[in-house]
C-alpha cells in the first residue's frame, strides 16, 4: 500500500543541508557525559555530613567492642566467683566486677552482643515484612489494600509495650524469640511508609511501561517498586535498630529481658538499680552510656542517610 | 533617554561543589520603553539565569561576575539585598512559567495580587484590594471582585496565569520579564495570554523581555530577538530580519528543526546532532562548533566576536550562513496513499468501535459514585498496517486515555477494540501477555518512563525477558542492535537513566518500545518534553524506525504540527469525542470542524508576517469540565457558529470526502450528500 524509500543517515542529511564540512559528525544521539553514579553522589553527600560520619564511627567502635573485644580482652564470664563480687574499678578490672564477680567490661561486651543482635535481627525482620506488605498493599489497591491497611491500623492501635510484655512472658526469652516479639510490632510503620511510596510509584510511567510489556504483579513488585522504595527502607531500618535497642532495654529494665546467664545492657541496668544505694555506680552508668551512644549514633546515621539519598533522588 | 533595561557585558556564574557553571557570558541586551524583545534559547542556554540575574534572584552559589544591569539608567549590579527588594516587583517584575507552583496555595488570590502594592507603596488593605480588582480586570479576569476570595486551586490554568501577570503588574513596573509565560498552557490558552501581554505592553508602555524556547511565540510579538546558545548571545537582529536573513548556523538550524503545518512531511527535519556543551567546561572557541556542520579548525580554537555589518544585526560566527535552509533532504518518499479508501468490510489492523471509558468519581462515607469523568466517549477509528494515525487535542480531551485503551492497559466500559480481528481487552493471563507483544507504548516524560534503578541494558532487555523471547545471549545481541539503531553508543548499556539527557532517554524509550517488534506503537507526546534541536532528532528517528520496521503507530500530541509531520491520518479530539478525522491535508487545508479550524489558527508560527496577520484570538474561553460535558455538541460553548440545534442534538460524523469526516451541524466545508455513498450512519461505521 505504502512504499518507503529508506532514508540516509540523518547526520549526513544535516551535513548536506548545511553545506557540508570537514568535521566528523558526533554520534547521532550525542556524546555521553561522564556523570557520577547516583550512589557515589549519595556517598559524597553522606560523607560531607560530619555528624553522620561520627555516628558511623561510634557504631563501628561498638560493633568491634562487642564482637571482637572478647577475643582481645579475655575475662572469665562463665564461672561465678562470689569472692570477686562488687569490686570497684581497679587495675585488674578497669570497670570493676558485678554481683557474680564477672568483669564489668566483659559484661558490657556480652550485653552489647545481644543488644546489637536483637536490634539488627528485629529491624531486619520488620523491614522485610513491612516492605513486602506495604508494596503488595499499595500495588493491589482496592479492597485488598483496604483490608491490609486496616490490619496495620489495628496493630498500631494496640499499646506496644503492653503487648510485647504479654508476649515476652509467654515465650521463652532467647535472642531469636525476643527479636521476633519486637519485630512483630515494628513492621507496621515501615509497611505504611512503603505503601505510600508505592502509591506514587505505581502511577509513574516506567511502571505503566512495564505493564504495557505484560509484566506480572510479582515482577512489578520486585523489579520496580521495591528497588525504588529502597531508600525509604534503608533510612527506616536504621531508625528501627535504634528503636528496637531501646525497646529491648525497656523490656529488660521491667524484668522481661534475657534470662541469666544471657545479658543485655538493659538487664545490666535493671540489676544495677538494686545496688544504687550502695554506691556501685560502675554497674549502672557504663551500660547506660553504651545504650545512649549506640541509639544516638544510629539516629545520626539514619538522618545522614535520609539526606544523602534524598539528594540523589532530587538530581534525578 | 536611557533605555528601560540595559544589560552590558553581563557574566553570571553558578558555583557547584567542585565546579563552576558559566551560565551567562558577556551578554548585552537592551530594551526600550514599550518594546518587547525576545530571548530564545534551549534549556540550559542561560536564558532564565539572565532574567534571574536582573532581579538578583540567582540560585544558591550563583553570582554576577561582571558587567552591568541598568534600569532607566540606575545600576542594579552591586545593590544590597534591601535595595534590590525595592526594585523587585516595583521597577522590574517577573512572570514565571508554572503558575501552579508560583502562586501560594494557602492565600486568596486577592491578597496575593495586593501584596506588591502593600509592600512597595504602603497602601492599606482596602486601597490595595481596590488596586487588585483594577489589575485583575485589566488582565481579563471575569468578575474580578467576586474572584478576590478564591484560592489558586479554584482557578483554571489560564486564569492562574492571568493572576500571575496581575501580580507582576500591580506596581506598574518599567520592565517585565516573562520567563516562558505560556509553556505550561494549551495552545488555545497560550494565544489568549500572548495577546494579553501584547495588549498590556501597548497600554502600559512597559519594556518586556519575552524568554522562550519557541520561535513561534516570539515571531509575531517582538521587535527584536536575541538567540542564546550555551550562555552566549550568538545572534541578535530585528525580528523580521532574523527570520528571513539569519546569519548564524544555529539560528538557521533551529528554525528548520521545527515541523510546520505547511511543511512537507516526506522531507527530513533539519536536526542538530549531539548535545549542547557542558557549561562547567565550556569549549575553547565557538561553543556551537562541536555541532556545527560548517565548523573549521579556527572555530574550535578561536571564539568569534559578536559583530555584523550594521549595528542592528549582530552575529558571532566565523562562517556565517546566508538566510534560511533552502534545500531539504527527502527522508521518506511516500509513493502512493491511494489505498486510503479501504472498503468498509476490509480488515483493519486495529479497529476501535464506539469505545467508551469513564472514570468514576466517588465521594462520601460509603464511597458512592457521584459522577464520572467522561474521558473517552463513543470513539470509532481504525488503523491499517504501517500507517500512522495522529491524535490531537488540548490537555484533558481524553487522548492519553484513548492511548492507554489501545495498548490494553485500560479496559473500555463499552465498545470493542480489535487487533487483527481479535478483541484485546477480554484476553486474560498468557494470551493477554502475548497480545501485548504487538502493542507497545512510548511515554511523554523521558524522566519518568525509565526506571531510575535499572541500567539501560536491563531496561531494554525487560520486554524480552517478560515475553520470554530468546536466550540471554540472543537478548543481549538484540539489545545491542537496537541501541545502535537509535543512535546511542554501546557503552550506554552499563549506565543508569539519570546519566542521559532528555533526548537520549527518549531514544532509549523508543528502543524499548521497538525491541519487541510490535505491530502498533502508541507514542504519547513523544517529543513535547524535549528541546527544539533534540525534538527533530527524535522525530526523524521515529519516522525512520517506523518505516524500517513497518510498524503502525498512533501518535498523540497537543501539537498539530508534530502530528501532521508524523501521521498519515489525523483525528482531532475534543472533550472525549473525536470531532474530525482526515488526512493531514484534509485537516490542514480543508478543516470542516470549527474547533479544528480554530486550533490551526492559534498555533504560533515561526514566521513574523503570518503571526502579525492573525487578528482573532482563536478560541475563547476554556475547556468545560469532562464531569459534565455540554449537551449536544460538546464544543458549542466555545464555538462561534453555535446555534440552538447544537445544544439539543449531537452532530453525527459526516463524510466530506472518502478520507475526511467531521461531526458538526454547521461545518466549514460542504459535506458529501447523504445517501450518495450510504447514509451518514454507514459512513460512521466505515471509519
Amino acid at each position: 500500500m505504502t512504499e518507503f524509500v529508506l532514508p540516509e543517515d540523518s547526520a549526513k542529511i544535516a551535513e548536506m543541508q548545511l553545506g557540508g564540512g570537514r568535521a566528523p559528525a558526533p554520534p547521532e544521539g550525542g556524546e555521553l557525559r561522564a556523570i557520577q553514579s547516583g550512589w557515589k553522589l549519595s556517598y559524597r553527600e553522606f560523607v560531607s555530613n560530619r555528624l553522620a560520619v561520627v555516628g558511623v564511627g561510634i557504631l563501628v567502635v561498638f560493633i568491634l567492642f562487642s564482637f571482637a573485644g572478647p577475643h582481645i580482652y579475655q575475662t572469665n564470664q562463665s564461672l561465678a566467683n562470689p569472692v570477686l563480687a562488687y569490686n570497684s574499678p581497679s587495675g585488674a578490672h578497669l570497670l570493676g566486677t558485678n554481683a557474680q564477680g564477672f568483669d564489668e567490661i566483659g559484661q558490657l561486651m556480652r550485653g552489647g552482643q545481644s543488644s546489637l543482635e536483637i536490634g539488627g535481627l528485629a529491624a531486619l525482620m520488620a523491614i522485610v515484612v513491612g516492605t513486602l506488605f506495604g508494596a503488595i498493599s499499595g500495588l493491589a489497591g482496592g479492597a485488598v489494600d483496604w483490608f491490609m491497611m486496616r490490619i496495620v491500623d489495628v496493630g498500631l492501635s494496640i499499646p506496644y509495650l503492653l503487648a510485647v510484655l504479654v508476649l515476652a512472658t509467654v515465650l521463652h526469652s532467647s535472642v531469636f524469640e525476643l527479636s521476633l516479639v519486637l519485630a512483630a510490632f515494628s513492621w507496621l510503620v515501615p509497611a505504611r511508609l512503603v505503601r505510600g511510596e508505592v502509591l506514587t510509584l505505581r502511577e509513574r510511567d516506567f511502571v505503566w511501561a512495564s505493564r504495557v510489556m505484560g509484566a506480572s504483579r510479582i515482577r512489578l513488585v520486585f523489579k520496580h517498586l521495591i528497588p525504588n522504595a529502597i531508600s525509604v527502607t534503608i533510612v527506616n531500618v536504621t531508625f528501627l535498630i535504634a528503636d528496637t535497642v531501646l525497646a529491648l532495654a525497656t523490656l529488660a529494665f521491667l524484668g522481661f529481658g534475657l534470662p541469666y546467664p544471657l545479658t543485655s545492657w538493659g538487664d545490666q541496668m535493671a540489676n544495677a538499680l538494686q545496688f544504687q544505694s550502695e554506691g556501685y555506680w560502675w554497674l549502672l552508668y557504663p551500660p547506660g552510656v553504651c545504650l545512649v551512644l549506640v541509639v544516638l549514633a544510629t539516629n545520626l546515621v539514619g538522618d545522614g542517610l535520609r539526606d544523602a539519598l534524598d539528594v540523589r533522588l532530587r538530581r534525578r | 533617554m536611557p533605555a528601560a533595561l540595559e544589560v552590558r557585558d553581563l557574566s553570571t556564574h553558578i558555583k557547584l561543589t567542585d565546579s563552576t557553571v558559566q551560565a551567562v557570558g558577556n551578554v548585552d541586551v537592551t530594551i526600550e520603553k514599550g518594546q518587547t524583545v525576545g530571548l530564545v534559547g534551549e534549556s540550559g542556554s542561560g536564558k532564565s539565569m539572565l532574567g534571574l540575574s536582573v532581579l538578583g534572584l540567582l540560585p544558591n552559589g550563583g553570582h554576577i561576575v561582571g558587567g552591568s544591569i541598568k534600569t532607566d539608567g540606575n545600576e542594579l549590579v552591586g545593590l544590597t539585598e534591601k535595595q534590590l527588594r525595592n526594585v523587585r516587583g516595583n521597577d522590574v517584575a517577573m512572570i514565571f512559567q508554572d503558575s501552579q507552583s508560583s502562586l501560594n496555595p494557602t492565600k486568596k488570590i486577592g491578597e496575593q495580587v495586593a501584596e506588591p502594592v502593600r509592600l512597595h507603596r504602603g497602601l492599606n488593605r482596602a486601597e490595595a484590594m481596590d488596586r487588585a480588582v483594577e489589575v485583575l480586570e485589566m488582565v481579563g479576569m471575569p468578575q474580578p471582585r467576586e474572584r478576590l476570595k478564591d484560592y489558586p486551586h479554584q482557578l483554571s490554568g489560564g486564569l492562574r496565569q492571568r493572576v500571575m501577570i496581575a501580580i507582576a503588574l500591580t506596581c506598574e513596573p518599567k520592565v517585565l520579564l516573562a520567563d516562558e509565560p505560556t509553556t505550561a498552557l494549551d495552545v488555545t490558552i497560550q494565544a489568549q495570554i500572548l495577546a494579553l501581554l501584547d495588549d498590556l505592553r501597548d497600554r502600559l508602555g512597559m519594556a518586556t523581555l519575552l524568554v522562550t524556547h519557541d520561535m513561534g511565540v516570539v515571531a509575531g510579538r517582538t521587535s527584536r530577538i536575541n538567540v542564546m546558545y550555551a550562555g552566549r548571545i550568538v545572534e541578535t537582529a530585528p525580528t523580521d530580519e532574523l527570520f528571513t536573513d539569519m546569519r548564524h548556523p544555529y539560528t538557521q538550524a533551529l528554525l528548520a528543526a521545527i515541523p510546520r503545518l505547511e511543511s512537507d512531511n516526506t522531507k527530513a527535519l533539519i536536526s542538530i546532532p549531539g548535545l549542547p556543551p557542558d557549561l562547567t567546561k565550556p569549549p575553547q572557541g565557538c561553543r556551537f562548533a562541536a555541532r556545527c556542520p560548517l565548523a573549521t579548525d579556527r572555530c574550535r580554537t578561536e571564539e568569534p566576536p559578536l559583530t555584523g555589518t550594521d549595528s542592528k544585526h549582530l552575529f558571532a560566527c566565523w562562517h556565517p550562513v546566508d538566510g534560511p535552509v533552502k534545500k531539504l533532504a527527502t527522508l521518506i518518499a511516500h509513493k502512493t496513499m491511494a489505498a486510503a479508501t479501504t472498503e468498509a468490510s476490509g480488515n483493519h489492523l486495529l479497529d476501535l468501535r464506539n469505545v467508551v471509558r469513564e472514570y468514576p468519581v466517588k465521594a462520601g462515607l460509603l464511597q458512592r459514585q457521584v459522577a464520572s469523568v467522561k474521558a473517552v466517549s463513543d470513539v470509532t477509528l481504525h488503523l491499517d498496517a504501517g500507517e500512522t494515525f495522529g491524535l490531537v487535542g488540548e490537555s484533558g480531551c481524553g487522548k492519553t486515555s484513548l492511548g492507554k485503551l489501545i495498548v490494553g492497559v485500560e479496559k473500555p466500559d463499552s465498545g470493542s477494540i480489535k487487533l487483527d480481528g481479535n478483541e484485546v481487552f477480554t484476553l486474560r493471563g498468557k494470551d493477554l501477555r502475548i497480545a501485548r507483544r504487538d502493542l507497545q507504548m512510548m511515554f511523554q516524560d523521558p524522566y519518568g518512563s525509565l526506571d531510575p534503578r535499572m541500567r539501560v541494558s536491563g531496561i531494554l532487555k525487560e520486554p524480552l525477558q517478560i515475553q520470554g523471547i530468546g536466550s540471554a545471549k540472543e537478548q543481549d545481541a538484540k539489545v545491542r542492535a537496537i541501541l545502535d539503531e537509535v543512535g546511542l553508543p554501546i557503552n550506554a548499556l552499563e549506565r543508569y537513566p539519570h546519566e542521559f539527557s532528555g533526548g537520549q532517554r527518549q531514544r532509549i524509550a523508543l528502543a524499548r518500545a521497538v525491541v519487541l517488534e510490535p505491530k502498533v506503537i502508541v507514542a504519547d507526546e513523544p517529543v513535547s518534553a524535549l528541546d527544539v534541536s533534540i525534538r527533530s532528532q527524535v522525530l526523524n528517528l521515529m519516522k525512520r524506525l517506523q518505516a524500517e520496521h513497518n510498524m503502525a503507530s498512533v501518535v498523540i500530541s497537543h501539537d498539530l504540527a508534530v502530528v501532521k509531520y508524523l501521521a498519515d491520518r489525523i483525528g482531532v479530539m475534543y472533550l472525549g469525542k473525536l470531532v474530525e478525522i482526515g488526512t493531514g491535508e484534509d485537516i490542514y487545508r480543508r478543516a470542516a470542524h470549527p474547533y479544528t479550524d480554530a486550533l490551526i489558527k492559534t498555533i504560533p508560527v515561526p514566521d513574523p508576517a503570518a503571526e502579525k496577520a492573525k487578528t482573532e484570538v482563536g478560541i475563547k474561553g476554556e475547556l468545560p469540565s469532562p464531569l459534565n460535558p455540554p449537551s449536544g455538541c460538546r464544543f458549542r460553548t466555545r464555538c462561534p457558529l453555535a446555534q440552538a440545534i447544537c445544544a439539543e442534538l449531537e452532530p453525527p460524523l459526516r463524510r466530506f470526502s472518502p478520507t475526511h469526516q467531521a461531526a458538526c451541524h454547521f461545518p466549514l466545508q460542504e459535506p458529501e450528500p447523504a445517501g450518495a455513498d450510504g447514509t451518514a450512519g454507514a459512513a460512521t461505521a466505515a471509519v
